[in-house]
């Protein structure tokens, strides 16, 4: 059944039988038959946010917190370039977007017309794939296409590039199920053989570590209840990057917290003197490694990926997977089950021991106060009065960031939305817009520093229009919070340009965009101010003022190895060495 | 267990210090790769190169299939085992992408290429341009009174030497179309 229809027209048909429900986006002249499309139509709910790059990180959180693809539409020159940070920023975390720009119509192309810009050119390298598309006919196919790319395999941002004209012109509509979606066919399934050896590694395993990251949640729910049970059933101590928290509980039994540059200690000794590693949709980021010499020498290395240029990029795996990771878990709970379900009992609580001995280390302790707001004591705080909520977190990148991945405690996937790969500041708020339209009564929170939360502060503006009510917690050190940390650290405290001298006070800017602000500095006002944050009825900022000189720790230095983290009574000046300053 | 704080100017190494323990091999790697013949395609294949570093010491593309609108891209490219097996992998995952082959490691193989070479000269020297020319069997496919254009088909290898024995005798430009390649038998 093939039907004739404009090109504008075909695109709001086809995001129908995607089962789009969403788009976020910004009109202009590129792209006006598209809007008058949708206009016309109430299937499709658009969001109209304030930039282009706040479309972006709304139709990631929208995507993160929901496992669909998150859709966006743009118009062409300005409106595709300011879409770029976002795209990378999904291309680094692989979170599925398709992304619809307008361009100059066909034959003005090459012309340097009135808001022309090579956006295939400019986008190559930070989608997935993408496609200028110059014909109605195949507009349709394309678009479907386009779902298929983003979502199979590793899930990425791909972008169609649509001229005026084929939006105008008539063309025949191609449905979902007619269009070939071409010879792209990620392999899920993994090799069995490799999947036994695996099974009986685990067999012999004396100190195995589960180190599992944000393909677990990319893979889907299911995919999380396979890790839980892998954990659970073997008593393996599992461990996960900033991107897969949530997969298994932070309550779990087996949990030994985030690893990495400001992991937990339990998590980087673990993994330095571990045995076995199974690397579960990780991708040995060089925030996870530190030094790669020295990074977990005595073990023997499994990695489960559904991108063959993830296995051995920079480390060396004894044992490589291809496959889905909820497929694989899936086929290795199987085997292992029906090996017998053996595990080495004895030099696994041998293990265990040795972990508690780590964890009694009490390496997220800090020096309280009573009279200014630790950051980690509000994050403590929010925790405590979220308790149980099922509740969305957002952030933006910094200090505030780490902090809110180490003190804030993630029982389910989808929950927990940040820039990992990019480090976008700029990332939170609009993020956390997405989630809210897309869960529209639950409890959504921004963990935000105050800097990184100018960068898209104007996104207040699309949760006022569309009664999103979103909680923008700021954790205000009038610093930049992370830089002033490295600066201290390996420059000499020079603090160059790391504050800025002229914050806007946030309650009156609540009070301008039309929300409600909170500002509290006193310890002991926290919990009400947290409290009547949570209470309110719509969106609030809150100006959360506190200690400016605190600093995030565990840490890894840049250039550092595993079991030499910085605690946070360590003496911090110099404590990275000279080669190790290059690393970023 | 281990030390929790760093000694002062404790010497580290940085992470980009580190040799990979095959670093000193570099191999050369003849890479064939069927692509979709469509807009860009070629663009994505070089960006993925110039991007992530690699290097491309020849590159040849042509459509093979009219019908199937697909191409065949050669690409010669230099580098240490493992990353010769990241490029593979970060070939094989861009999307109009269909396959990638290794010709160095996938067996036997033919490698060609064709070069034109002009070389200008007179009296002995343009005799003796002729007579190598000859021993390895380039055509002259122009002629003026003062030279020769010759092309020559064959390895990589053997238009080098070509070159270096014309360079005394005249040589002009060159132009060289980079390397075919094809398995063998099969
Ligand atoms: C777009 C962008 N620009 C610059 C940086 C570098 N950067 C990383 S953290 C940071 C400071 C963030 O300050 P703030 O948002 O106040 O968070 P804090 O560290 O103080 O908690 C900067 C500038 C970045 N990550 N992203
Ligand atoms: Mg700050």
């Amino acid at each position: 059944m093939t039907r004739q229809m404009t090109g504008a027209n075909m695109i709001v048909q086809a995001l129908k039988d995607q089962g789009v429900d969403t788009v976020f986006g910004y009109p202009g002249g590129a792209v006006l038959p598209i809007y008058d499309a949708i206009f016309q139509q109430n299937d499709i709910r658009h969001i109209l946010v304030r930039h282009e790059q706040g479309a972006v990180h709304a139709a990631e959180g929208y995507a993160r917190s929901t496992g669909k693809p998150g859709v966006v539409l743009v118009t062409s020159g300005p409106g595709a370039t300011n879409a770029v940070t976002g795209l990378t920023d999904a291309l680094l975390d692989s979170i599925p977007l398709v992304v619809l720009t307008g361009q100059v119509p066909t034959f003005m192309i090459g012309t340097d017309g009135f808001q022309e810009a090579d956006t295939v050119g400019i986008t190559r390298p930070c989608t997935k794939h993408n496609w200028l598309v110059k014909d109605t006919d195949k507009l349709s196919g394309v678009i479907h296409e386009a779902f298929h790319v983003a979502t199979s395999g590793r899930p990425g941002p791909v972008l169609i590039d649509i001229p005026k004209d084929v939006q105008f012109a008539n063309g025949t509509y191609t449905p979902k199920g007619k269009v070939a979606t071409g010879h792209y066919k990620p392999t899920v399934k993994g090799d069995i053989a490799a999947i036994t050896e695996l099974a009986e590694m685990i067999e012999k395993a004396e100190r195995p570590i589960i180190y599992s990251g944000g393909g677990v949640i990319n893979s889907g729910k299911g995919a999380s209840q396979l890790l839980r049970e892998l954990s659970n059933e073997t008593n393996f101590p599992i461990t996960s990057t900033l991107m897969g928290l949530g997969a298994y509980p932070a309550s779990g039994d087996n949990w030994v917290g985030m690893l990495g540059m400001h992991g937990l200690y339990e998590a980087n000794m673990a993994m330095h003197d571990c045995d076995l590693m199974i690397n579960i949709g990780a991708r040995f980021d060089d925030r996870i490694t530190g030094r790669l010499d020295a990074f977990s020498p005595n073990s023997k290395k499994v990695h489960v990926d559904i991108d063959p240029s993830s296995i051995n990029k920079v480390v060396h795996v004894d044992l490589p997977i291809i496959g889905d990771v909820g497929h694989v878990l899936e086929d290795l709970l199987k085997v292992w089950k029906s090996r017998g379900r053996k595990t080495n009992k004895g030099a696994l609580q041998q293990w265990w021991s040795q972990i508690n001995e780590w964890r009694a280390k009490k390496c997220l302790s800090y020096t309280p106060s009573e009279t200014i707001i630790k950051p980690q004591y509000a994050l403590e705080r929010l925790e405590a009065l979220t308790k149980g909520m099922d509740r969305y977190i957002t952030t933006e990148v910094g200090q505030h960031q780490m902090w809110a991945a180490q003190y804030l405690g993630f029982e389910d996937p989808n929950r927990w939305m940040t820039s990992g790969g990019l480090g976008t500041m700029g990332y939170g708020l609009p993020a956390s817009v997405g989630v809210q339209i897309a869960h529209p009564d639950a409890l959504v929170v921004n963990v935000a520093g105050e800097a990184s939360w100018l960068m898209n502060m104007q996104e207040m503006g699309t949760a006022i229009q569309y009664r999103a009510p979103i909680k923008q917690l700021i954790l205000n050190n009038e610093r930049l919070g992370m830089v002033r940390q490295w600066q201290e650290l390996l420059h000499g405290e020079r603090y160059s340009h790391s504050w800025s001298e002229s914050l806007p006070d946030f309650v009156k800017l609540a009070e301008a965009f039309g929300c409600k602000g909170i500002r509290v500095s006193d310890p002991s006002e926290l919990d009400a101010a947290i409290q009547e944050m949570l209470d309110y009825d719509g969106p609030v900022i809150m100006d959360c003022l506190v200690e400016k000189h605190e600093n995030c720790f565990p840490m890894i230095p840049s250039g550092a190895p595993h079991n030499e983290m910085l605690m946070g009574d360590a003496s911090t000046q110099d404590a990275i060495g000279s080669t190790g300053a290059v690393l970023v | 267990m281990s030390a929790l704080r760093l000694k002062k100017g404790a010497s580290k190494k940085s992470a980009y210090d580190l040799k990979d323990p095959n670093a000193d091999v570099i191999e050369t790697h003849t890479l064939a790769c069927i692509v979709d013949n469509e807009a860009g395609v070629l663009a994505r294949v070089i960006g993925l190169f110039s991007g992530r570093g690699y290097n491309i010491d020849s590159l040849t593309v042509a459509e093979i299939d009219k019908e199937g609108h697909m191409s065949r891209v050669t690409i010669v490219t230099t580098g240490t085992p493992a990353v010769i097996e990241q490029i593979k992998a970060q070939l094989g995952r861009i999307v109009p992408v269909h396959e990638v082959h290794d010709l160095t490691v996938e067996g036997d193989s033919v490698e060609r290429e064709l070069a034109l070479f002009r070389v200008h000269g007179t009296g002995d020297h343009r005799v003796e341009a002729l007579r190598l020319a000859d021993i390895f069997r380039a055509n002259v496919v122009d002629s003026t009174l003062e030279s020769f254009v010759f092309e020559l088909t064959g390895t990589p290898d053997k238009i080098d030497a070509f070159a270096d024995l014309m360079r005394p005798l005249g040589l002009g430009r060159i132009a060289r179309t980079g390397v075919a390649a094809l398995s063998r038998g099969k």
